[in-house]
């Protein structure tokens, strides 16, 4: 059981994953995306490698249009 | 055009634009064509979760191969909330440092709070970041900001979104006069002579969002709006002739002027 909080909404997931995996999940694996866990980035190239725990807070945001 | 150069490198168009508050991307994309800009605003955002997969992304209507995107931190209150939106656009920006900060300070006036701005700037510059900051019109302000680093400043003319124009033309021409970086007006131009306006006064660019978003016809003001930074810098470039007030001086010759009728 991992429970993650992701763009502030909690999320249940009941496997263990690392952030690619995640991104799989949520159908967001090669979008134009950038990460953010427990406050630190999470560079591209560490999605595969990093595992998440139980409690993690992600960020995940979007390019939009903008001043 | 004369070299238009912000942090080491030259852009072709004086004029940059936001990306915000368009019916829809072909509707964003074609009126940035028609504006000749190539520096774009960008703003970054929580993406939407389990919605729809396959919503078009704005990266790919205006791509980075095509434009210089300039990330905003446009929303933020804090300097820590500005600098985490900024870190995240360069990892989302594969490594990007030219960012534009703007840290707010009330919600009613989009003023910008110049404390927090420049303790988000001093940070953002130590982790290299290329800092392009909006800002108040408050010369002091202005200075401290190109003394710590910032590439460009960018003094507001009037309330974001606003459309007033250029509400303080002394104030900016202080700061342009004071300034050894590029000076931008970010903020308050709302129709094309308002543009020219800030050119005239001297200011190396204009950057604006709802001027052209919100015109009627946003493309037709998107080359308005290219058209008049450009007017607006040669005219600066040429020098105006000196006003002077209550004299008079006609243009055609004085002399061989046919006399009146003799009746």
């Amino acid at each position: 059981m991992l429970q993650l909080t992701i763009n502030g909404q909690p999320q249940h997931f009941d496997k263990p994953l690392n952030v690619q995996q995640l991104l799989e999940c949520m159908s967001l694996q090669n979008k134009r995306i950038a990460v953010e866990r427990n406050g630190e980035i999470v560079p591209r190239s560490q999605f595969a490698v990093q595992a998440l725990s139980d409690g993690d807070r992600l960020e995940i945001v979007v390019a939009v249009g903008g001043g | 055009m004369d070299d238009f150069i912000i942090a080491g490198k030259r852009y072709a168009s004086r004029l940059l634009v936001g990306t915000g508050k368009y019916k829809d991307f072909n509707e964003t994309r074609t009126a940035i064509e028609a504006s000749g800009a190539r520096i774009i605003t960008i703003a970054i955002r929580r993406t939407n979760i389990g919605q729809n997969p396959n919503e078009p992304n704005l990266l790919d209507v205006l791509p980075p191969s095509q434009y210089t995107l300039l990330p905003n931190t446009a929303g933020c209150y804090s300097a820590d909330e500005a600098i985490r939106t900024l870190r995240l656009a360069r990892e989302l920006l594969d490594g990007h440092s030219l960012v534009k900060l703007e840290v707010l300070g009330d919600p009613r006036t989009l003023f910008p709070n110049v404390v927090e701005t420049i303790k988000a700037a001093e940070i953002l510059i130590r982790e290299n970041f290329q800092v392009m900051v909006y800002t108040s019109d408050d010369p002091i302000i202005a200075k401290q900001l190109e003394e710590i680093g910032c590439v460009a400043i960018m003094p507001l003319a009037s309330l974001i979104g606003s459309g007033m124009g250029i509400l303080n033309p002394w104030n900016l021409q202080i700061i342009i006069d004071n300034a050894r970086i590029p000076v931008l007006v970010d903020a308050g131009v709302g129709t094309a002579s308002d543009a020219t306006i800030a050119m005239e006064l001297g200011c190396d660019g204009v950057l604006m969002n709802t001027a052209i978003a919100n015109a009627q016809n946003p493309i037709l003001m998107a080359s308005a709006m290219r058209k008049a930074v450009e007017a607006g810098r040669e005219a600066y470039l040429a020098g105006r002739m000196a006003k002077k007030p209550y004299s008079a001086s006609p243009s055609s010759p004085t002399e061989g002027i046919l006399p009146a009728m003799i009746k």
